[in-house]
């Protein structure tokens, strides 16, 4: 445990910053320019991600355990989220037979 | 008897539940037997507690007995119970209310039989006689107001009976109207007495009062308000010109409520506060003032008019006229006696032109009747008591009320006595010409309207036989000691007025004066009845159609002198421009333009937002972004350590 926190300490917090900025970038850029509403799904979950890893850093920086049970907390929201999401592609797909998202429109108010 | 006093009120109460609630249920002859009934039986109650105020009397006591019946609202200082009144003036009224009222019951019985609103009648009747009596008895100036606000809700839906005819609705209107001016007078002088005397409580705030120096300022203003309220209710100048409008309702109604009882309530009310009055000798003056003025003014009216009912309506309001002379020149008893007579002949009067109506199939103008002492032999001769009872011939009950108020005019003021016998003469002359136009000379109205003449059925007749004994014997109660009499009324009222018989010194007019003033009211009126005759019958003229040239002075009292068209330009016009104003102006573009600019800035705004929703799913993600980035700019910018 001591080695791991160690081991993490070792490494300086702005490659973490860095490491999880390109990697909620991407997911943003996914999200923004995929139509698939599934890679929108994985682009979401990678944004998560990437802020959950940040958490993690600066947790084990400060040696506050209040950004790690933060992080439980997004990973069980994390999996409802998809729950739901999925079961919404699921029915989207049954009734058009597409997962675009362009497939939604219909929602227009 | 005296612990049933609250059965007196509740009765008629009853009576206008039961049929106000089961009208369509009851069958016609059920309904009158509970309109009168309640009211007889309120009736013989009341016998039974004037029974008891008049042996209380006798033996020389107060006879004041008031009847708490419940706390009703406390607040502070403020302590207003309902509670009853009986004393002398209460007992009297109370015979007179529900006495005549019964009386009146039993008329409409015969009278509205053809209505279908029979039942709504009796409700509305018993309701009225119900405001009447907690006004007659409420010991304190709330309930008396809230019987003075309830019988001019009864006149109102009266009056409005037949609500079909938009004129009898614009009458009943009118009436309401011009009550609540004086209604209002009322209110702020029953907090003005309030904020005096700590109490509205007439045992509270009379003897107070009789304590204060006369020509005190606030009573002053406390008298000239209730005054106000009684110009109201008792249609007195400028407020009288409703009473006559008041006529569209059915004929025992303006018997009842505008004759008898309802019009009487503001003498009432002025002599039960009488020492107020006494101790603001101003107000007084003022009373007496209107009283002649209004007494002078509807009887010259009177004289022009061809309608029977408008005849005797503005006779009434010259004899309320009278009994506020005689409450102004200090004669509350002679003003109140007046009262208790014409009750009896004015309502007779009116019953009897109510019978006339009957007979001639709804016909009022007295152009087109004459002759009908034939074909309505009681009604003729009923009739005939109560002209010679108003018109001031002795030995009727008329003469000796009017002399009783004309003797303390002398005594006051000889200009109010003379003008007061001008009235009188008056009175005996418009009161003779119909007669005389009505019973006497050809018949002429339409052939249909001649084969359907017939005398009133027994329950119409009943009531007016009763009455016309009333009238005739009703002088009988206050002889004056000049013509042998010992004054019973007088002597039996004496401790409601025993405040401001102390404050006024008392001056008797020698038994000779007293002969020579009843000798001069008396030829007077016999002369101008005469004068009717040789007119009317020796004659036979008949008033001129509407549309005839008059002479200025006859063109002038035909047209009620323009009262209605002075208040009309003066008071309706005005306000009506103003309402107008604020309707167009200040509802319409102010008020509505906020109201409704407000709503369609919200729908506009609405309508524009609505493109955003446009159903592409990248676009909202992108905004989503957009706003994420836009909000980590705004929290990096102002985040300092």
């Amino acid at each position: 445990m001591e080695t791991i926190v160690q081991n993490i300490q070792g490494v300086p917090l702005n490659h973490y910053i860095l490491f999880c900025s390109i990697i909620f970038t991407i997911g943003v850029i996914g999200v923004l320019t995929r139509r698939n509403v599934i890679i929108i799904m994985m682009s979401v979950e990678l944004m998560l991600n990437a802020v959950n890893l940040l958490l993690t850093a600066f947790s084990a920086h400060s040696g506050d355990p209040a950004g790690q049970v933060f992080v439980f907390f997004i990973m069980a929201l994390a999996a409802a989220e998809v729950a739901v999401g999925l079961a919404i592609i699921v029915m989207v797909y049954r009734n058009t037979r597409s997962v675009d998202i362009n497939a939604l429109n219909r929602l227009r108010g | 008897m005296i612990d049933l006093i609250w059965l007196i009120p509740l009765l008629p109460l009853v009576g206008f539940l039961i049929n106000g609630i089961a009208r369509n249920a009851l069958p016609k002859s059920l309904v009158g037997v509970i309109g009168s009934g309640v009211v007889l039986v309120a009736f013989l109650l009341s016998c039974g507690v004037f029974a008891t105020v008049y042996a209380a009397r006798q033996v020389g006591a107060d006879a004041t007995f008031i009847q708490p019946i419940f706390e009703w609202i406390s607040a502070g200082d403020l302590q207003i119970s309902l509670s009853f009144l009986v004393d002398p003036l209460s007992a009297v009224m109370l015979l007179i209310v529900t006495g005549i009222g019964f009386l009146i019951h039993v008329y409409s019985v015969g009278y509205m039989m053809h209505d279908p609103g029979f039942a709504k009648f009796f409700a509305f009747l018993n309701l009225f006689v119900f405001f009447m009596l907690l006004l007659v008895l409420g010991s304190n100036y709330i309930v008396m107001f809230i019987g003075w606000e309830g019988v001019g809700l009864c006149s109102y839906l009266l009056i409005g009976f037949w609500f079909r005819n938009s004129s009898y609705v614009k009458a009943a209107k009118k009436a309401f109207v011009m009550n609540r001016i004086g209604d209002l007078g009322f209110l702020i002088a029953v907090f003005l007495i309030f904020a005096t005397f700590g109490s509205l409580e007439f045992s509270t705030v009379f003897p107070q009062a009789a304590g204060m120096a006369v020509g005190d300022a606030t009573l002053l203003l406390i008298t000239l308000l209730l005054f106000v309220a009684a110009t109201g209710k008792s249609a007195q100048i400028p407020l009288f010109t409703w009473l006559p409008d008041a006529m569209a309702g059915p004929t025992p109604v303006s018997a009842l409520i505008h004759a008898a009882t309802m019009v009487t309530a503001g003498i009432y009310m002025i002599a039960r506060s009488n020492i107020l009055f006494t101790l603001s000798p101003i107000t007084l003056q003022i009373v007496a003032a209107v009283g002649i003025c209004t007494a002078l003014l509807a009887a010259a009216i009177a004289v022009t008019q061809n309608d029977i009912k408008k005849v005797l309506a503005y006779s009434t309001v010259s004899q309320l006229g009278y009994m506020f002379l005689g409450l102004g020149v200090g004669a509350f008893t002679g003003a109140f006696f007046h009262v208790l007579t014409h009750a009896f002949f004015k309502g007779l009067l009116f019953l009897g032109a109510g019978s006339v109506i009957h007979a001639m199939s709804d016909e009022q103008d007295m152009r087109r009747m004459g002759g009908l002492k034939k074909q309505l032999p009681v009604t003729y001769v009923t009739m005939l008591i109560g002209t010679v009872a108003i018109s001031g011939i002795p030995p009727l009950s008329g003469f000796f009320s009017k002399d009783e108020i004309l003797a303390h005019a002398f005594i006051s003021n000889t200009a109010l006595w003379i003008l007061g016998v001008v009235g009188a003469l008056l009175t005996s002359f418009y009161m003779f010409r119909m007669l005389f136009l009505t019973f006497f000379g050809k018949f002429r109205g339409s052939d249909t309207q001649a084969d359907h003449l017939h005398e009133s059925p027994m329950t119409m007749t009943m009531p007016l036989v009763a009455l016309a004994i009333l009238s005739a014997l009703g002088g009988l109660l206050n002889v004056p000691s000049a013509l042998g009499g010992g004054h019973a009324l007088e002597s039996f009222l004496a401790p409601v007025f025993e405040d401001s018989a102390l404050q006024v010194e008392a001056v008797h007019l020698s038994h000779n004066t007293e002969y020579l003033l009843m000798g001069i009211s008396a030829v007077g009126a016999l002369i101008m009845a005469v004068v009717a005759y040789q007119q009317y019958v020796s004659k036979a003229v008949v008033p001129k159609s509407d549309e005839a040239q008059r002479r200025a002075l006859s063109k002038l009292s035909y047209h009620k002198f323009y009262v209605d068209e002075l208040y009309e330009t003066l008071v309706v016009r005005p306000l009506n421009g103003l309402s107008g104003f604020f309707y167009r102006v200040v509802d319409k573009s102010i008020i509505d333009g906020i109201v409704n600019g407000s709503g369609k800035t919200i729908g506009e705004t609405g309508k524009g937002l609505r493109l955003l929703q446009s159903g592409n799913v990248g676009f909202y993600i992108f905004f989503m972004v957009v706003a994420a980035v836009v909000l980590l700019a705004y929290g990096l910018l102002t985040f300092n350590r």
